[in-house]
């Protein structure tokens, strides 16, 4: 069997720059293959921007990771700080969820394309403007040749994620990290940018890990969904498996809000309650204090993740 | 834009007669007679009274002072009583000192400003921030004339390097470039430096811990860049404000210093000043002020108006 393209095993972050430590993710192991596209799922502050960050290690200084990443055969963890440089951008890059924020405002789009371009090969400045041309090209930008030399303020915001996309691509990596790409865009030009990633990725035969807080849009792009709480995975999955049979009392009521929400009533049902403090983490399962299934067994430890009758996993006590 | 800058000039016309108004006064506020400075104590009530009429002392206020204003419009703000030259002449001599030392102490400021904010703002929390925070706040804080006196102390004194005092060789007049120039400019300069520095500094360093915060840096580092060509951004980023920074320091510095020019007699406006107003020499005295009031209103116009054009919230208010 050809080993996975990422391979996420135990990781766990703790942040310490605050006056108690943060343990954003707990122990979470991930797996995805070469050309598949996981969806990571969960509410705002469960730990999957960390997640995906951890897998350039982009975090600040003072930051404890411990546990094993493998992306494309390369020991994450145990790169120098000049092959990480190196990994970034060239073997798995990075789509931000804030385009506008995410893209220098004082440098042109096809200075900061080429710029990136000419960091990882050695290409002359020309060079690198035509292949920058020619990815705006490919992810759709109209008047490409204009549209390179302008700033990010004068773009929109589908049009600058198709830039960053397009940025994002620019080296041919193996991996596409995109966290919630789409979150800060309306409606409409949400679905076309989900349509073009899943496009190149199909392409290119990417392994993406696309980061969401939206089932639906978990179920539309993504071939498995890893739901995320609390910085565990509590739940994982074939999209069909997960969405027509959730197990988790968690992904349960995530579907639970979609339902009610499709079915019009004037109010989007959510989960009661909220997450943890991820400073001052609960002993047993992190979820229990919302859980509407809760039993006495769930206060005292942190259930395993166990294998379904399907082919996914669930860390519930109910299954274990 | 322009509608906001006609505004702001509009403002501006009532404080501008205000402040000459003050100017005028002063002949009639100042303790004594103006003309005691003149006329020797014995002189005859004639002869006073033949003065008092040549300078127009004996019509009213009103008369005097529309003269007066109607005369200094015309650049004609009299004659020393000191010199016996042109004030109008003496006042722009002394202003190209005054910019020569504004320029160099905004030059050097800037400069270290610049790079202990740079140092801090990227070390943010450890111990090159504290230190070089450290020294922009002692910069901010030394008294002027302290700092120029112990510069000039070790320099001049004990070491023999810089002269101590002057604007150049052989008195203040005529201006020349070369070190031998160069040399009196140093010490006052470096004086002088010590404010923009510690205000580019702090301003610098907020700037630069600000742009390593947002986003797009974290973005950059992602796409492999290295850190030298991430803190390039930051310098970019960061080049409008520090420069729109080092143009209001040199606004302020232009006037001149009273302190730093009197310690090392540097013929600028404020050594003028000064000597003015120790000799009693009235239409000095009145000239520049006028002209240094003016000229802080203008800088203050122009500060407003610039920063209105960087921040467009500022326009509203
Ligand atoms: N650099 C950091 N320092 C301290 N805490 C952080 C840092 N980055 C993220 N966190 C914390 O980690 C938790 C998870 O954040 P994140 O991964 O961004 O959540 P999300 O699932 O919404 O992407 C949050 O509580 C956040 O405050
Ligand atoms: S382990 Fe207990 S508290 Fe946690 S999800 Fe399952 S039932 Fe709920
Ligand atoms: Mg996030």
């Amino acid at each position: 069997m050809m080993n996975p393209m990422i391979e996420i095993d135990n990781l766990s972050v703790t942040f310490n720059r605050g006056r108690k430590p943060v343990q954003a993710v707990n122990g979470v192991s991930l797996s995805v293959k070469t050309g598949e596209v996981v969806a990571l799922l969960g509410e705002s502050g469960s730990g999957k921007s960390v997640t995906m960050r951890s897998l350039l290690r982009l975090h600040p200084k003072g930051t404890t990771i411990t546990g094993r990443m493998q992306v494309a055969g390369h020991d994450v963890t145990a790169l120098s700080a000049r092959q990480i440089a190196d990994f970034r951008g060239a073997v798995a890059s990075m789509v931000f969820q804030e385009p506008r924020l995410a893209l220098d405002p004082v440098y042109t789009l096809g200075d900061q394309i080429t710029e990136a371009i000419m960091r990882h090969e050695k290409l002359g400045r020309n060079e690198a403007f035509e292949r920058a041309l020619a990815l705006f090209e490919k992810v759709r930008i109209p008047s490409p040749e204009r549209r390179l030399k302008t700033y990010p303020h004068e773009m929109s915001g589908g049009m600058l994620q198709r830039a960053m996309i397009a940025m994002a691509l620019a080296c041919n990596p193996r991996v596409l990290l995109a966290d919630e790409p789409t979150t800060a865009l309306d409606a409409t030009v949400q679905i076309q940018i989900l349509l073009l990633i899943r496009e190149l990725q199909a392409e290119y035969g990417l392994s993406v890990i696309f980061v969401t807080h939206d089932i639906g849009v978990a179920a539309e792009v993504a071939d498995r969904i890893a739901v995320m709480y609390a910085g565990r995975i509590v739940e994982e999955g074939a999209v069909a498996d997960i969405i027509r049979n959730p197990q988790h009392p968690y992904t349960q009521g995530l579907l639970g809000a979609r339902v009610e929400l499709a079915g019009h009533r004037d109010r989007l049902v959510t989960i009661p309650g909220a997450p943890p403090d991820l400073a001052d983490m609960p002993k047993g399962c992190a979820f229990a204090p919302r859980c509407v299934r809760v039993m006495e067994a769930c206060g005292q430890a942190v259930p395993p993740l166990t294998g379904t009758k399907g082919a996914g996993q669930v860390a519930c006590l109910h299954y274990a | 834009m322009l509608l906001y800058g006609l505004k702001r000039l509009l403002h501006v016309i009532p404080v501008a007669f205000g402040v000459s108004i003050v100017c005028f006064m002063l002949i009639h506020i100042a303790p004594g007679d103006p003309l005691a400075a003149i006329l020797p104590s014995d002189a005859s009530a004639e002869l006073q009274a033949q003065m008092r009429s040549f300078y127009g002392l004996d019509r009213p206020l009103i008369v005097q002072y529309g003269l007066w204003i109607w005369r200094a419009l015309h650049g004609d703000l009299g004659v020393s009583i000191a010199t016996g030259r042109s004030v109008s002449g003496e006042i722009a001599a002394a202003s190209v000192n005054s910019i020569i030392l504004a320029i160099a102490a905004t030059l050097i400021g800037f400069t270290l400003g610049s790079f202990l904010g740079f140092l801090a703002g990227v070390f943010r929390g450890g111990l090159v921030d504290r230190l070089a925070s450290g020294i922009s706040m002692l910069g901010v804080s030394v008294p002027h004339y302290w700092l120029g006196m112990v510069l000039v102390i070790v320099f001049s004194v004990h070491l023999g390097w810089l002269p101590a005092m002057g604007g150049g060789p052989g008195g203040s007049d005529g201006r020349a470039v070369g070190w031998d120039y160069i040399r009196y400019l140093v010490l006052p300069a470096i004086t002088m430096s010590v404010i923009p520095m510690g205000i580019i500094a702090r301003t610098i360093r907020s700037l630069v811990a600000d742009i390593l915060s947002q986003d797009f840096t974290q973005a950059l580092a992602a796409k492999g860049l290295m850190t030298r060509q991430i803190l390039r951004h930051v310098i970019r980023n960061a080049a409008p404000t520090a420069i729109s920074v080092m143009g209001l320091q040199l606004g302020y510095l232009l006037g001149g210093s009273i302190l730093i020019e009197t310690v090392f007699s540097w013929p600028g406006t404020g050594f003028l000043l000064n000597g003015a107003i120790f000799t009693r020499d009235l239409p000095v005295l009145q000239g520049t002020i006028l002209v240094l009031a003016m000229f802080f209103v203008l800088v203050n116009l122009i500060v407003d108006v610039v920063q209105g054009t960087i921040d467009p919230r500022i326009q509203r208010s």
